[in-house]
């Protein structure tokens, strides 16, 4: 244990815990823009698959790690359209057609894998800053600085553009009027109607940007692993939509909550190849942090409510 | 030609599959004028609004706003047209600010940015300039019901309303409150804003009103002013026979107490305290009527009284001397109780279910509706039907889903069945609201009845003038506790008013 609490070993694995937690940040931010419209998206792993996949595939044939994104979020944008087709234009209950979802992006990114690439190609990993053109100069010093540089510093472009989410997706919801349209049609969609707010168009938008997120969030996974395979995500869409509960649907408790689950996960790796965790039980440990969130999940979580129109399909009559 | 009126509705007909909801309807209000659009439920006043702002499309006849021939198709464009509806259920967000819920819908000045200082700068304009005093920066939810209401009320001044609907706005307020409305409705009159308001409660009716228009069944069969007539003669128009507005109350021996509640305290949903050691007794032969707002503890009094809220330790609950403070709903029944809950869609009765499966909920265990192990059906319906004879039940069939009735049978549905178990005690909570006038009239015969053989009610109402029509004493309850119990003789509305508020 005590070959753990050594400064350099700590701070390794913070730095991990922090490039862990983006895609559940990235996909539970998404799901907290949706959810407060009032549309549970259980889909989400399913389109990180099809992101994961799609950003995958991109820098196989492009090496661009931005068109690699950047199909994540088209990706992302596709599958939001057909949710948010059926679940607000055609009132399907969303928690089955969100399994619907993830079952084809499932089945599909894994299909797509297996004709199109075959066995696992890995590529180049997304960059840290200090090793981009132009602005890795500005980095380079910098991730030398003592703790704070590898803590802050060492990091790809989208584990800042994740952080930079979180104000930014407070500012959408707390101080635009499209954020306002979208706390209300989560609370009571009848009284925004009757003002003349479209309820389906506010839960569309609010749906196909956190489906985005949902894709960007898949890519961003595949391309810090440099790897794809089979059901690469491992359930990290169904942690993210967790997460989003955890987080009160207030975008800096998810992302604590994100933070919380990176470092769980971080710590449960570090200590394995630290050898405190017996080979043995390795499984057992590998259930950390699924058992931290059910009990988060139970303590925190069902003290705060939740948007009232939460998973309710509207109509007028 | 002098002023055209604000609104003029002409020859309006609106026909539903089956249904002539509104048959030649014709109605105008002026600036500056209270317009009371009255009659029962189903009558057509909804109708009619509905169609004014936008929400269904009249078969036939026009609309004129201020003169002019007007289309509304639709909320918004009543809106623009400014039409402004505060409806009977508040149209507000509750996790919203109100400066949001007023900006909720219009577009801002900063485009894609909220503007919420001169939305609040302009709301404490409108306060001011008519008494509605409100806080812009408060959640809708820290707010209570009066408050909420003038929210909804600036709401429409705020999109500049020349013509307001109130759809039965002082169905949810106190006395007070009811007070404090007609003053701002009044200040807005005098600024020139035209208003129809919507109510079934004839005092206050004649006292708001300029004219009243009376719709039944579709038509308008009333149309005059409040010097010119009175509350018997309104009810008259609305139910279209002569009605009892006070019913009949012999005079009755009391005879023992067979509820009796003493020192019980029972915890709210939020875990605070919502009674708060409440003693009372209610005898064989008196109708015991609890007034008071909504919210003041009376709907947990009835859950525990009813075994369906657990009450604190050292509260008592007898009913004929048997403890049943600790014994749940079927050993309360069994020891007497008949129950008619306040929300009677959710607690009374079960939307889905056929009027025959609703009949039977408290009883189909009862082995005379059994034939060996299964139902026996030609009893069950033998039973059912007789009940629903017996107190005139207007349902298509047995076989019909009970959502499908009308409020008023529904509680009469309800009624049938509590009754029928023949209790010692009746606990009633608001047991006709939301029903028309002819419902009404024969749930109160129908209570007189059963404390004229000796069944002790107690009866819970947020409406003063039921009970002051059935009840022989009237508690006031206020935030939990019983602060005064008065005779019938004894009791002002004002009395009771100023109780109710705490004073």
């Amino acid at each position: 244990m005590s070959q753990f609490f050594t400064v350099s070993v700590l701070v390794a694995t913070l730095a991990t815990a922090i490039k862990f937690a983006v895609p559940y940040l990235l996909a539970a931010l998404g799901e907290t823009i949706g959810q407060r419209s009032g549309v549970l998206n259980l889909g989400v792993d399913g389109t990180m698959l099809l992101g994961a996949f799609g950003g995958y595939y991109t820098v196989i044939q492009t090496g661009s790690h931005l068109q690699g994104i950047l199909v994540g979020l088209g990706i992302g944008l596709a599958v939001g359209i057909v949710y948010a087709y059926v679940t607000v234009f055609l009132h399907a209950q969303q928690g089955i057609s969100g399994i619907g979802i993830f079952l084809f992006g499932l089945g599909f990114s894994d299909l797509l894998f297996q004709e199109l690439v075959g066995t696992p190609k890995p590529i180049r990993p997304l960059p840290t800053l200090d090793k981009l053109p132009g602005v890795g100069r500005i980095f380079e010093p910098l991730v030398d600085i003592d703790i704070v540089g590898p803590l802050l510093f060492d990091h790809n472009l989208m584990t800042y553009m994740a952080f930079l989410l979180v104000p930014a997706t407070t500012w959408l919801l707390m101080k635009t009027t499209f954020g306002m349209n979208v706390r209300a049609v989560g609370e009571n969609p009848q009284a925004a109607d009757s003002l003349g707010v479209s309820v389906a168009k506010t839960r569309f938008i609010a749906i196909l940007i956190g489906s985005s997120l949902a894709g960007i969030a898949g890519a961003t996974l595949s391309l810090q692993l440099a790897i794809f395979q089979h059901n690469l995500t491992n359930g990290i869409g169904f942690i993210a939509v967790a997460l989003v509960y955890f987080g009160a649907w207030r975008p800096r408790w998810v992302m604590a909550g994100a933070l919380l689950y990176g470092l769980v996960t971080a710590t449960r790796i570090r200590w394995q190849s630290l050898d405190i965790i017996p080979q043995g039980a390795s499984d057992i440990a590998a259930m950390a942090p699924a058992i931290i969130t059910i009990l988060a999940l139970v303590l925190l979580a069902s003290r705060v409510r939740g948007p009232a129109a939460l998973t309710r399909p509207f109509s007028r009559h | 030609m002098e002023h055209a009126p604000l609104l003029t509705m002409r020859n309006i007909t609106k026909t539903f599959p089956g249904v002539l909801a509104n048959d030649d309807v014709s109605f105008d209000v002026h600036a500056g004028e209270v317009h009371t659009l009255l009659g029962e439920n189903g009558a057509g006043k909804s109708t009619l609004m509905k169609i004014l702002f936008g929400l269904y499309q009249p078969d036939s006849g026009e609309i004129r706003l201020r003169g002019e021939v007007a289309s509304i198709t639709s909320p918004t464009s009543a809106i623009e047209q400014r039409v402004g509806m505060v409806h009977q259920h508040f149209m507000l967000v509750p996790t919203l600010t109100v400066a949001e819920n007023v900006a909720l819908g219009l577009p801002s000045n900063r485009g894609f940015r909220t503007d919420l200082d001169a939305v609040s700068e302009r709301i404490l304009e409108i306060s001011e300039q008519y008494g509605l005093s409100v806080d812009p920066s408060i959640e809708i939810w820290k707010l209570s019901v009066g408050e909420r209401q003038r929210v909804e009320i600036i709401k429409a001044l705020y999109r500049d309303a020349e013509l307001l609907v109130l759809d039965e706005p002082t169905a949810v307020l106190t006395p007070q409150e009811v007070d404090d409305l007609f003053i701002i409705l009044r200040q807005m009159t005098a600024n020139g804003t035209g208003i129809i308001f919507i109510s079934h409660k004839l005092h206050e009716v004649l006292e708001l009103s300029d004219r009243i228009t009376v719709l039944r069944n579709g038509k308008v069969t009333g149309d005059t002013t409040p010097s010119e007539t009175n509350r018997q003669q309104l009810a008259e128009m609305m139910v279209g026979r002569e009605v009892k507005l006070a019913p009949d109350k012999p005079h009755v021996d009391l005879g023992l107490a067979r509820l009796q509640l003493r020192d019980v305290s029972v915890k709210g949903d939020r875990g605070t305290m919502a009674v708060d050691g409440v003693s009372l007794d209610v005898h064989a032969g008196e109708i015991v009527g609890i007034a008071g707002v909504s919210g003041n503890g009376q709907r947990e009094l009835a859950e525990t009284i009813a075994g369906l809220r657990p009450a604190e330790s050292g509260s008592s609950v007898t009913i004929d001397d048997a403890d049943l403070t600790k014994a749940g709903p079927a050993r309360t029944r069994a020891a007497g109780l008949a129950y008619v809950p306040e929300e009677r869609m959710k607690d009374g009765a079960v939307g889905e279910f056929e009027v025959s499966e609703n009949l039977l909920l408290i009883n189909h265990g009862d082995p005379k509706f059994r034939r060996g192990p299964l139902f026996d059906f030609a009893k069950i319906r033998e039973h059912c039907q007789r009940l629903v004879d017996q107190f005139s039940v207007k349902t298509p069939s047995l076989e019909t889903p009970t959502s499908s009735l009308s409020g008023g049978n529904i509680q009469k549905l309800i009624m049938a069945r509590e009754l029928d178990s023949r209790p010692s005690v009746i606990l009633a909570a608001q047991p006709t609201r939301g029903v028309d006038i002819g419902a009404a009239e024969y749930i109160h015969s129908e209570l007189i009845e059963q404390r004229n053989v000796g069944v002790a009610i107690l009866m819970i109402s947020e409406d003063l003038d039921e009970v002051l029509g059935l009840a022989d004493r009237i508690a006031v309850m206020f935030e939990g506790r019983i602060v005064t119990v008065i005779d019938r003789e004894a009791a002002t509305r004002e009395a009771l008013g100023l109780a109710m508020a705490g004073g």
